[in-house]
């Protein structure tokens, strides 16, 4: 779809108090403009509590209801359970850091997915706890320094968006900020689908990841070229890559060097090269592992109903 | 108009949430108060409540989804004990300073380590400091009255505010006593609230708050709590009227007026201590009874007028350890400035030690502040 088609009402206004060059503001101005403002926003703390905005003012063109750390996803069905019975449309969209969603999120996340409620989940995943200045959270990856692991993190992250797969909702999707249109579509697909689903944003943050702040773009989009950010999509199970990831999955396109992605940023600046091979390796093992998943449905059919 | 059933303290807590035309329902199971929860399935499941019921993951939900529903506008209700109450803490202060009035009912339990799985008023006292109104009753039947009666003052626009209705586990929650099922049509509408979320109408709810608004906003709370202890009357008097049933929500006293050691206490062990009074009366002791209902809002004027020339023993369910009972402090506190002698604690029934009416007898001519056995 072109530019010129997409919606032209703003509902995340100039002036609010994020840093510059914050990639939350830019997913959450699309992601707005796909849900054309027919959405109540359910936001745990993090970084979009702050920049929101103080009372009484409020940066945010739809209803917000700010909510506890943990309990995005219930304060959600609750909302959705209301707009039910009223007969309401209204789109229930949690929209949390990856602290609310990996690591203290993560049982009221699960238990609305396997309930099946109906609201849609996105976690901007800036990949660390940016709100309280740049701690290690489960989605930190390997090496990156944070101020609670100055000499880099042990380990490597866990994936949210594998887990809500296999929880077997209608729609998981990952997107970056580096590709604002795919992320409007994706919005727009999610929106015609009934039940949980759930969206995860790459949204890398200048002050945490330590990269110039005119950089927010570029760097999702290298996240992706260089094959640490995976794009895909899966339809009440079908799983398919999009956008650059399904270029290089189909071998159409070669991927970017890992170190370009890693070495632009100042939280990997201390990387050996045997921790980049640790982090090559846990991303080889990613790219097989999903790209097993592509024509799943499909070929369980073939095998097992004959 | 209604039918009597025999019911149980939980089974008594759903009835009254269906005809208090509850909407949303959100809620984990634990013991004691499981029984609401499976109660209130089979009433939505057989299309007799017409309402959603959310069965969440855990308590923190169940309170989380509870906010949600009732700032979408609708009526919502649950119930949780002891752990579950202690793991919905932070949300119970969510649902004070978002104004949600969101009413729900407790079976006291103690908390743990050891289990322990009996009456105790620790959990629900131990989030006094809440902003939630709490009512503790000490029969089924006041346990449905006052369920809607709190809907009533928690949605009153002067309120604003969640309540508990707290009741003992297994004494008042497994025992089966007869209730009176009266339809709350005319007493308690469909919910109007003042303020929900829409599309429509879009605002900010909860953003940052800056310190002097914060305070406002803690001040307009503690403001409610004394605007509800001043129509809990008025609300006695309409439901009243309406269903000839006089439910207090303040406090029951019984044979005060002449008498020199008064005993006061809350929940189900209130019961008790009035066959304890007419057991002492008989024994030529004058005794009386202030068993109170209502702990937040702390009717503390009401207690200085009936208590002032009293001696008092404050029989506490509960204790704050490092300090005493909870009731007792807070009595203290209240009777600070008027000349009392007397007024002394007992700590009973911890962990669900059983309270007889000699219980009562004893403790008023004993020393010891524990009673820590039964006593038949």
């Amino acid at each position: 779809m072109k530019i010129s088609e997409m919606e032209r009402e703003e509902y995340v206004l100039p002036g609010n108090t994020a840093c510059q060059g914050c990639p939350s503001t830019v997913a959450l101005r699309t992601v707005l403009k796909a849900l054309e403002g027919n959405a109540v926003l359910v936001i745990p703390a993090c970084c979009t509590s702050v920049y929101m905005g103080p009372f009484p003012h409020s940066a945010i063109g739809v209803p917000v209801f700010n909510t506890a750390f943990a309990s995005a996803a219930a304060t959600a069905s609750g909302i959705k359970a209301s707009f039910e019975l009223q007969g309401k449309d209204t789109e229930v969209v949690v929209w949390a850091g990856d602290g609310g969603t990996y690591d203290i999120g993560l049982q009221a996340l699960s238990g609305a997915a396997e309930r099946g409620e109906d609201i849609l989940f996105i976690c901007y995943n800036n990949e660390m706890y940016s709100n309280t200045g740049i701690q290690r959270s489960g989605a930190t990856p390997y090496g990156a320094w944070t101020t609670t692991t100055w000499k880099g993190k042990r380990e490597h992250k866990k994936d949210v968006s594998e887990l809500m797969l296999s929880h077997g909702i209608p729609y998981v999707a990952t997107a970056s900020v580096g590709y604002l249109r795919d992320l409007y579509e994706k919005v727009k697909r999610a929106r015609e689908i009934r039940g949980f689903r759930y969206l995860e944003i790459l949204a890398p943050c200048p002050p945490g990841w330590r990269f110039p702040m005119d950089k927010t773009i570029r760097m999702g989009k290298l996240a992706v070229e260089s094959g640490m950010w995976i794009l895909f999509e899966s339809i009440n199970g079908e799983f398919r890559f999009t956008g650059v990831s399904k270029s290089i999955a189909e071998g159409r396109r070669k991927m970017k060097s890992l170190e370009e992605y890693l070495l632009s940023q100042g939280r990997f600046s201390h990387l050996k090269p045997e921790d980049i091979a640790e982090i090559r390796k846990y991303v080889v093992k990613k790219w097989e592992k999903l790209a097993r998943l592509e024509g799943e449905v499909d070929a369980a059919i073939a095998k097992f109903y004959v | 108009m209604y039918e009597v059933e025999i019911l149980t303290g939980n089974e008594t807590a759903a009835y009254a949430a269906m005809n208090s035309n509850v909407r949303v329902v959100a809620a984990y199971p634990i013991t004691p108060a499981t029984p609401v929860v499976e109660t209130i399935s089979k009433l939505v499941e057989s299309g007799k409540m017409l309402a959603k019921f959310i069965r969440v993951e855990s308590e923190h939900s169940a309170m989380a989804a509870c906010i949600g529903a009732s700032a979408a506008g609708s009526r919502a209700f649950t119930a949780t004990s002891s752990h579950g109450l202690a793991y919905m803490h932070e949300m119970l202060h969510w649902a004070t300073n978002a104004r949600t009035p969101i009413v729900m009912a407790v079976a006291n339990r103690a908390i743990g380590p050891g289990w322990n799985i009996w009456a105790d008023l620790g959990d629900s006292l131990s989030q006094r400091d809440t902003g939630w109104m709490q009512f503790y009753c000490s029969n089924n039947q006041e346990i449905y009255d006052t369920i809607a009666m709190a809907y009533k003052l928690a949605e009153n626009r002067k309120v604003l505010l969640p309540a508990m209705v707290c009741y003992d586990g297994f004494v008042l929650s497994h025992t089966a006593m007869p209730v009176e099922l009266t339809e709350f049509g005319d007493f308690l509408h469909e919910y109007e609230p003042v303020w929900k979320l829409d599309a429509e109408k879009p605002f900010t709810h909860g953003n940052i708050l800056p310190p002097e608004e914060f305070a406002e906003l803690r001040h307009n709370v503690q403001k409610s709590h004394d605007r509800a202890l001043k129509l809990m009357h008025k609300v006695e008097e309409e439901f009243y009227e309406l269903y000839g049933r006089r439910t207090p929500l303040i406090l029951e006293e019984y044979k005060v007026e002449d008498a020199e050691k008064v005993i006061v206490t809350m929940g189900a062990i209130g019961s008790e201590a009035k066959v304890a009074v007419d057991s002492l009366r008989e024994k030529r002791v004058k005794a009386g009874l202030v068993r109170l209902r209502c702990f937040r809002p702390f009717p503390e004027k009401q207690l200085k007028e009936l208590l002032e020339d009293k001696k008092i023993y404050v029989f506490d369910r509960a204790i704050s350890p490092g300090s005493g009972g909870p009731l007792y402090q807070e009595l203290k506190a209240a009777l600070a400035s008027t000349p009392i002698k007397r007024i002394t604690p007992r700590i009973v029934g911890i962990g669900g030690i059983d309270v007889t009416k000699r219980t009562f007898e004893r403790a008023l001519f004993e020393r010891k502040i524990w009673i820590k056995e039964v006593i038949s």
